[in-house]
């Protein structure tokens, strides 16, 4: 009985201990930064929550999503897709093709109605009737909209699916369109990033299996548990930034000595991301530790916001440290006030959220938090 | 109806129409069509590429500095290789050179893409065309220890460690939830391997899904993150600081050093020990299936990668050569020139895009892009329905790229045999060696199998080329040289007012080529010939089928509706759909035309 098993039934059948389960869920606490009394929640949750089925489609995109879901190290990417969730379709790892692939799309809505999740990579192109993305010989927008009709939530995976990203930056010669533009009927968590952090991703996943709702999200869409926060705020390079000591040029004495990137064009201060608290591929680093700026790649329309490496979106044949300088003075005042903008957004935000919980829509929401998101641009 | 290629195969069209769509467990959207005959022995082929971007036009008007970010979007399976192509476009048309230890980088960040990207491929994306998950379950896992140990010393070989595994994927079986693993082509005749084989090969498909995230840190390093690390016009923004007072919060010091040497270790031994191995026990029960060869034993190509010393990228500097063969004479390596507008030139007329001339091809800096979706007159369906493409019209978003003319492979395979027509020993002594292992002659190596077991030797060239590289830039440290970044001509008003340029890669999957025109210190025009477009070309005006179709050709297929043999031989050019498509304008304008020398 596929349909009723749960996640614990299913570690048990497959040999894992009891301890080593509780060992999982506290691991599973941890990764979500959830204390040690949510140890006992999440087992519950477990042991008599079924499996749940994703449907993971793939539009106009990169694959680079999937790339960085399977570097998760806690929990591990083949724990998650072997056994937390059923992963009856991802055309990146799925064994089966052609028809008896796409027979799936459409025997787990029928058997799972309004019980799986539907993960959408990338995004659906609009022009040309659609054509610009084939799957079985069909757009693949009218799939998405198809397959979206019972799904219980659906994940935004990504700056495509969640933004439009690189395929939708000017002149988005496609239609290239983000996925709440076509599923408008469905809670949709955003997990913005080109690509996500792995351990985002399946934090997101986990959360939901474990609590059984979505997380509390922004007025955009996003997990608030990862998308609160600005790089910048949580930047270890912070202090040079307060201090004003900054990189001037590439590999000069501030750049081998890690100072403030803001005027290389660091995108830090107007990205809210978790990379500068969680970090890449294990904690290994993230951007700005590795020597580069920040490009913004969570937020929304970050490839028409650059240059990267200037704060002015035009560069009139000024080098590129005058412009910094010119700016740098300016835009520290501008940071500031953007601070104070988003400190009362976020508040602003979070009182909303009390009322709107899992609501993913936020249509009026976004009004508001898009002033302190441009505020904090300028 | 029946008629002999340019390029010399036979395609016979009257047999039964078979689809896959979607080719799945590649990157990026693909559909397959194919003629089989009464014994079911496919006689005709044809690919399409069913999804299209147009970076390339975003990008103009761009910042030069900003193209490698866009280009990396290309693909995020061979990540980082086209933001390395595109620096070096930008860098050869500003005159840019970048210092040696910002090479030596480079170059690492290259070979750890190599290692992971073909040790996923192989086992993630591939091994499922081999390996049969559920015959795994049959296995004797006394006897699969014993396999295991007697082709690799690979610790994690023990009797009981198989048959954790192997209880594990029972109960997994026994949920009645499979999965990806769901629908799959289990029990088809085509798997030939033994119970035991199949459960080595599903407990490394584990084993490597765990340890390939290792690979990557080395990006992670260098670049910040994986995948999409960052990289820089003029060097790498990781600057490097060893035994300053702030050396700790620096990018690149003796911590993040010693961890890229450790997984270069690691990398070295789980390659060397569990995909080799596999590789060679998978093989050697596939070795009378050598279908799929196609263009292989006849025309390939490579522009050659890994500068060894930084700034020269002439032949006699690339650690993978560069070179083409044609018609199969493999005595003679032919130069390969890109910014010779007679060579690689790209054609449009079975593609969904229009030229004024489709007869013509045009070079990538003249390329002109214009797309023109629509069906020709014997394919079945409707616009937005296709049971059925038509050939003999317009059927891919992939253009047709030919060098003078010919229809090329590129990948792994090409650049072993191109590195083996050159006699370099390094690619022709493990060809040699895999061959006298598994008993077959030279010609074996134009198959899917070869195609396959290319990629493995050269993940481990890779590995083995990521140690040489971080010794070097040890050596070049301690010679007191710690720049990472030439800053020169960093800003637009050093810059020509007017300038071209081309930069190179070998990506995973092949030979990658940028073109870049830089006017006012913008982006002028910007095109992208990348290793799917030359695999998975449509036919050209002459009628010249490209890889993908060709390696279809004459398999014979157990069970046809159950394409097991198709993926087979596709997965075996690892194809990445993202990047091979191509340019437009938004309102079918002419967006490229540039007149050079």
């Amino acid at each position: 009985m596929p349909e009723t098993e749960t996640f614990y039934g299913v570690l048990r059948a497959q040999g894992v201990t009891r301890r080593s389960f509780l060992k999982f869920c506290s691991l599973t606490a941890a990764a979500l930064g959830l204390g040690p009394d949510y140890v006992g929640q999440i087992a519950y949750a477990m042991e008599t929550k079924p499996r749940i089925p994703v449907l993971w489609m793939h539009g106009l995109e990169c694959t680079c999503c999937s790339e960085s879901f399977i570097r998760s190290g806690h929990p591990l990417a083949k724990d998650v897709i072997l056994k937390m969730i059923s992963l009856d379709y991802d055309d990146t790892l799925m064994a089966s093709a052609g028809y008896q692939a796409e027979a799936i799309l459409d025997e787990i809505p029928k058997k799972y109605p309004g019980e799986y999740i539907l993960a959408v990579e990338g995004n659906p192109p609009l022009n040309e009737d659609g054509m610009y993305c084939i799957v079985g010989g069909k757009p693949f927008v009218e799939k998405l909209k198809s397959v979206a009709a019972n799904a219980k939530a659906v994940i935004a995976w990504g700056a495509c699916a969640s933004w439009g990203c690189v395929q939708a930056a000017h002149p988005n010669p496609t239609a290239a369109t983000p996925i709440d533009k076509v599923i408008t009927d469905k809670p949709i968590i955003k997990v913005p990033g080109c690509p996500p952090i792995a351990e985002v991703m399946t934090g997101v996943i986990t959360y939901m299996l474990t609590f059984g709702r979505i997380p509390d999200l922004d007025g955009r869409g996003r997990p608030l548990m990862f998308y609160s926060q600005r790089i910048h705020d949580k930047c270890y390079r912070r202090p040079h930034f307060d201090a004003g000591e900054y990189v001037e040029s590439w590999d000069d004495q501030g750049a081998r000595e890690g100072y403030c990137l803001y005027k290389m064009g660091c995108k830090g201060p107007t990205t809210y991301n978790a990379c500068s608290t969680v970090r890449w591929n294990g904690g290994v680093s993230f951007p700005i530790q590795s020597g580069h700026g920040c490009i913004g790649c969570s937020e929304e329309g970050f490839w028409d916001n650059g240059p990267f490496y200037s704060r002015l979106s035009d560069v009139h044949g000024f080098g590129i440290e005058a412009n910094a300088d010119k700016i740098g003075g300016v835009a520290a005042g501008v940071v500031g006030a953007g601070v104070a903008v988003h400190a009362g957004v976020s508040a602003v935000m979070r009182a909303r959220n009390k009322s709107h919980k899992g609501d993913a829509s936020g249509s009026d929401q976004s009004t508001e938090k898009d002033k302190g998101h441009k505020g904090d641009q300028q | 109806m029946t008629t002999t290629t340019p390029n010399g195969f036979v395609l016979d069209n009257s047999g039964r129409r078979m689809v896959v769509d979607p080719v799945t467990r590649i990157e990026g959207h693909m559909r397959c069509e194919v003629n089989i005959d009464d014994q079911k022995i496919i006689r005709n082929a044809v690919s399409s590429g069913t999804m299209w971007r147009g970076l390339e036009v975003i990008l103009k008007g761009r910042d030069p500095r900003d193209a490698w970010a866009f280009c990396e979007r290309i693909c995020g399976v061979c990540t980082g290789t086209h933001a390395l192509t595109s620096v070096r476009a930008v860098e050869d048309a500003l005159g840019i050179t970048i210092p040696e230890n910002a090479n030596i980088i480079r170059n690492m960040m290259q070979a750890t893409l190599w290692a992971h990207d073909h040790l996923v491929h192989f086992y993630h994306l591939h091994a499922l065309d081999w390996v049969d998950v559920l015959g795994a379950l049959k296995a004797d896992p006394k006897a699969t220890s014993a396999l295991a140990q007697s082709i690799s010393p690979w610790p994690n070989a023990s009797p009981g460690y198989f048959r954790d595994v192997q209880n594990r994927l029972k109960k997994f079986v026994a949920s009645g939830q499979l999965g990806p693993f769901m629908n799959g082509y289990w029990g088809n005749p085509a798997y030939k391997l033994p119970p035991e084989a199949n459960l080595m090969a599903v407990t490394h498909y584990l084993e490597a899904l765990d340890f390939q995230r290792e690979i990557v840190k080395i990006h992670t390093v260098f670049g910040g993150k994986n995948p999409h690390p960052n990289w820089l016009v003029g060097g790498v923004a990781s600057a490097i600081n060893l035994d300053g007072p702030m050396a700790a919060g620096a990018p690149v010091n003796m911590v993040q050093l010693n961890l890229v040497s450790s997984i270069i270790d690691r990398t070295i031994e789980f390659i060397d020990q569990v995909y080799l191995p596999d590789l060679l026990a998978i093989g050697s029960f596939y070795k009378d299936w050598l279908y799929g060869g196609g263009l292989s034993g006849h025309n390939v190509l490579a522009y050659g990668d890994f500068p060894d010393r930084a700034n020269d990228y002439g032949p006699d500097n690339l650690l993978i050569p560069r070179g083409a063969i044609v018609n199969g004479n493999l005595k003679e390596v032919l130069d390969v020139d890109l910014r010779d507008l007679e060579q690689v030139q790209e054609f449009v007329d079975h593609s969904w895009y229009r030229y004024p001339n489709e007869n013509e091809g045009l070079h990538p800096w003249e390329g002109i892009t214009d797309p023109n979706f629509k069906l020709g007159p014997n394919s079945k369906g409707t616009k937005t329905d296709i049971q059925q493409l038509d050939e003999g019209a317009k059927y891919s978003w992939i253009k047709a790229p030919r060098w003078r003319g010919h229809a090329m492979e590129v990948g792994p395979l090409s650049r072993f045999t191109i590195g083996y027509a050159r006699g370099i020993a390094e690619f022709k002594d493990p060809v040699d060696k895999v061959l006298t292992d598994l008993g077959l002659p030279f010609e074996a190596l134009f198959s899917t199998l070869g195609r396959t077991a290319a990629r493995g030797l050269e993940a481990s060239w890779a590995a083995h080329k990521l140690r040489y590289f971080h010794d070097k830039l040890m050596a070049n440290l301690k010679s007191g040289d710690l720049s990472t970044a030439n800053i020169q001509k960093w800003e637009p008003s050093s810059w020509p007012k007017e300038a071209k340029g081309v930069g190179f890669a070998e990506a995973p999957r092949g030979a990658l080529g940028h073109w870049v025109h830089i006017r006012d210190a913008r982006i002028e025009a910007y095109q992208a010939v990348v290793p799917t477009t030359w695999n998975g070309s449509p036919r050209d005006p002459a009628g010249n089928i490209g890889a993908f179709e060709a390696s279809l050709l004459n398999t014979p297929m157990a069970d046809p509706e159950q394409p097991v043999e198709i993926l087979r031989t596709l997965h075996s050019f690892d194809p990445c759909l993202a990047c091979s498509t191509h340019i437009m304008g938004p309102g079918g304008e002419e967006l490229t035309k540039v007149q050079v020398r």
